[in-house]
């Protein structure tokens, strides 16, 4: 049995236009992935070396940017998996929202323990993404107003549940928050000459383990390289015998299941729930993605890319508080001119390529 | 013979009744009628129209219709220019909210300059109008770029400004919040002395242009064929890039106006939380109004009795006490169903009901 499907993944006509839509795909993903890394790499030195005094140089800087981003590098690979299928997902802001709110309110009233909050944020997630992906795959709706409704819906929950902010009152689910992994051999020496271990949340490992499986799995995986045929050309798929709406279907649902991990990560970094909260993180989320080389169009796109994404636009952030300006506006407008440069970026390369 | 007769007449009732319940505006008025009715069963004297006194003791008209026919005009307006972009770009814009905030912020900027509370306005008002339009054009040149130059998926080009807006609001005003004097008001309040709602008569202005303009220019033609097919309009001698340029400048036309109402209403501006999540509001509108959300044809007609609806549907949750962070469960229900309606999906599913049913009535009356 395993030598047989190893036959037919290996040969055929199929494996074949695999591999050559592979590598020209990789033209572009890598174009735009190296844009994006050495963007990364050149704002940070930069930052080292003007903003220096800023807490640039120290090493815990780093770590910070890791452990403010776990829940948005986790939401944002299910973003890029719903992207890379051909679709979008709006919703993931409103869902986060309505995740924390709930889970708030049954951690202080019903004294949830950390397992029960996790089931209800990934039913609140997976619910999310059952219902969109069977409008979107089956109903054939479009995947903006479907997923728009769901963002607006889910704020407009968290506004059923509790109209105003609420924090964790929860000794249990505090503490385990409240845990950090110290880092041997690395760290900084503060003002006083003391050397202190840098420290990582507990959430980022779960993020870079969810990272490293969706790798794996866009990359090996039958379900995960369907999503690219489905998302490169739903014809051409449908003729090698993918079922293009089960596709769909899967990507929506993982997307939704990733939203719940996310929004999980969100809380226990957060502690808290509100109306306003998470306002935006779709857009940070598409952000991310689009800058780390996954084209709106579909079909192209990884999840590295979208790591390195996050990590980009959040040290253009922390760059544009340090640089002094005291303006509440200006983390959202740096976001969006972000985001727009590589949208007209994607549209040049996108129409090249036609031309070629 | 008498039977024969009689069967025809039931024929023609049931093509008459099968007319009305397959013409365009039949989903929104009857949605209307039922909200009006529910309305009406809530608060009996929900229909009533008196004439009441404002604050400043001028005789004013007052009831439940007339604040609906007031509110509903920012929604009205932008549903007319949205409705457009819907058709000519297969699209929404879904900016609208952040580029109203926009206006709102560049009006109360050259209102008041940098001072909080001004004891006179530092420009004409109709200075502040024109600036106020030539930003929400502006805005919607930028979305019309992006969306016929750069081919960008509308909605995605829109959700540029869609995060940003707010915050070039805020910058706008330089993160004041000024309040305008009470003469600014009278623009989306009362003139003294007139009864009647100064919004309602820009609402029934803006209407009477846009039938004016569907009628004497090609415009309502060109959108429509650039929607069906932009590739054979363009055989045919237009340039769809530059209709669904023109489309998105007139939706920031229409926000600019909605911008100068909402603004003039309490003559402040919190960038933050004005007209929230009104962008949901008007897609719904252009839905409810019949129109498919996949471009093509349109009926302006449809928007605007959707736009109506949406109001009385908001005002009627505001008097059942619902939150009004909570609203737009309710409508976002309402527009996932609306749509599913609207699709091949659900319409042919429903088209092989009725065969299969027609066909198994007809094998029992020869059986019988």
């Amino acid at each position: 049995m395993q030598f047989l499907s190893k036959m037919q993944s290996a040969d055929g006509i199929g494996g074949i236009r695999n591999k050559l839509k592979r590598r020209e795909s990789l033209t572009d993903t890598a174009f735009l992935l190296t844009i994006t890394v050495s963007l990364f790499v050149a704002i940070y030195a930069l930052a080292i070396v003007f903003l220096g005094d800023k807490g640039f140089s120290k090493i815990q800087m780093f770590f910070n940017l890791f452990n403010e981003n776990a829940a948005l590098i986790v939401i944002a690979c299910g973003l890029s998996i719903v992207m890379i299928a051909g679709s979008i997902d709006i919703s993931v802001g409103g869902s986060t929202a309505l995740i924390c709110t709930a889970c708030v309110v049954c951690l202080n009233k019903y004294n949830f323990n950390f397992f029960t909050t996790l089931i209800l944020a990934l039913a609140i997630g997976l619910a999310f993404g059952t219902v969109q992906g069977f409008l979107i795959a089956y109903m054939e709706m479009q995947p903006f107003i479907v997923t728009l409704a769901g963002m607006f819906l889910g704020r407009g929950l968290v506004a059923l549940i509790e109209v105003n902010q609420i924090q964790v009152a929860n000794k249990g689910f505090e503490a385990l928050s409240g845990a950090r992994i110290q880092i041997p051999f690395l760290g900084d020496i503060n003002k006083k000459g003391i050397f202190i271990q840098s420290q990582l949340e507990y959430g980022v490992i779960v993020a870079l383990i969810i990272v490293f499986v969706m790798i794996l799995l866009l990359k090996k995986t039958k379900i995960g390289r369907s999503f690219y045929a489905v998302g490169g050309n739903a014809q051409s798929a449908l003729m090698l015998g993918i079922n293009v709406r089960r596709t769909r279907f899967n990507a929506h649902l993982l997307c939704g299941l990733l939203a719940g991990i996310g929004g999980f990560l969100y809380l226990f970094h957060t502690r808290s729930g509100s109306v306003q909260q998470a306002t935006g993180l779709e857009m940070d989320a598409i952000a991310a993605s689009i800058i780390g080389g996954t084209l709106l169009t579909g079909g192209v796109g990884n999840i590295f890319g979208t790591l390195f994404g996050v990590l980009t636009t959040g040290i253009v952030l922390l760059v544009v508080t340090a640089i002094g300006s005291q303006d509440p506006w200006w983390p959202q407008i740096t976001r969006a001119g972000m985001l727009c440069f590589f949208i007209v970026l994607q549209s040049i390369i996108c129409s090249r390529k036609k031309k070629l | 013979m008498s039977r024969n007769s009689n069967r025809l007449d039931t024929d023609r009732s049931v093509s008459v009744f099968k007319a009305i319940i397959r013409h365009r505006l039949f989903i929104p008025i009857a949605f209307l009628a039922v909200l009006l009715l529910l309305n009406v069963f809530i608060n009996p004297g929900f229909l009533t129209i008196g004439m009441g006194r404002d604050s400043n003791g001028n005789p004013v008209l007052v009831g439940n219709i007339i604040n609906i026919l007031n509110n509903a005009t920012e929604l009205v307006i932008l549903a007319i220019g949205m409705t457009l972009v819907t058709s000519s770009s297969r699209g929404q814009d879904i900016s609208v909210g952040a580029t109203v905030a926009i206006v709102g912020g560049v009006i109360m900027r050259v209102l008041c300059g940098s001072e909080t509370q001004p004891s006179q306005l530092h420009a004409p008002i109709i200075v502040a109008l024109l600036l106020g339009c030539l930003a929400g054009m502006a805005c919607g040149a930028f979305n019309g770029i992006l969306v016929s130059k750069f081919n960008i998926q509308p909605m995605v080009a829109t959700l540029i400004l869609f995060t940003a807006g707010r915050s070039i609001a805020s910058m706008a005003m330089g993160g004041l919040k000024p309040k305008a004097t009470v003469s600014f008001g009278y623009y989306g309040n009362f003139i003294p002395g007139f009864p009647i709602p100064t919004p309602i008569l820009i609402t029934i202005a803006v209407i009477v242009v846009t039938i004016i303009v569907l009628k004497k220019t090609n415009l309502g033609l060109y959108t429509r064929a650039v929607g069906i097919n932009d590739k054979a309009s363009s055989l045919n001698g237009l340039n769809p890039a530059r209709i669904k340029f023109l489309t998105f400048v007139i939706l920031g036309l229409c926000v600019g106006i909605a911008g100068f109402v909402q603004s003039s209403r309490v003559q402040t501006v919190n960038p933050f939380t004005i007209v929230p999540s009104i962008e949901m509001d008007v897609i719904l509108a252009v839905a409810l109004g019949g129109n498919s959300l996949g471009g093509g044809k349109f009926k302006m007609t449809g928007s605007i009795i959707g736009a109506y609806t949406i109001q009385t549907l908001t005002s009627m949750l505001t008097t059942l006490n619902v939150n009004t962070n909570a609203v737009p469960v309710f409508k976002a229900v309402i527009i996932i169903v609306l749509v599913a309606i609207q699709t091949p999906v659900f319409k042919s599913f429903f088209a092989s009901k009725a065969s299969f049913s027609k066909l198994t009535a007809g094998n029992g009356k020869e059986r019988g």
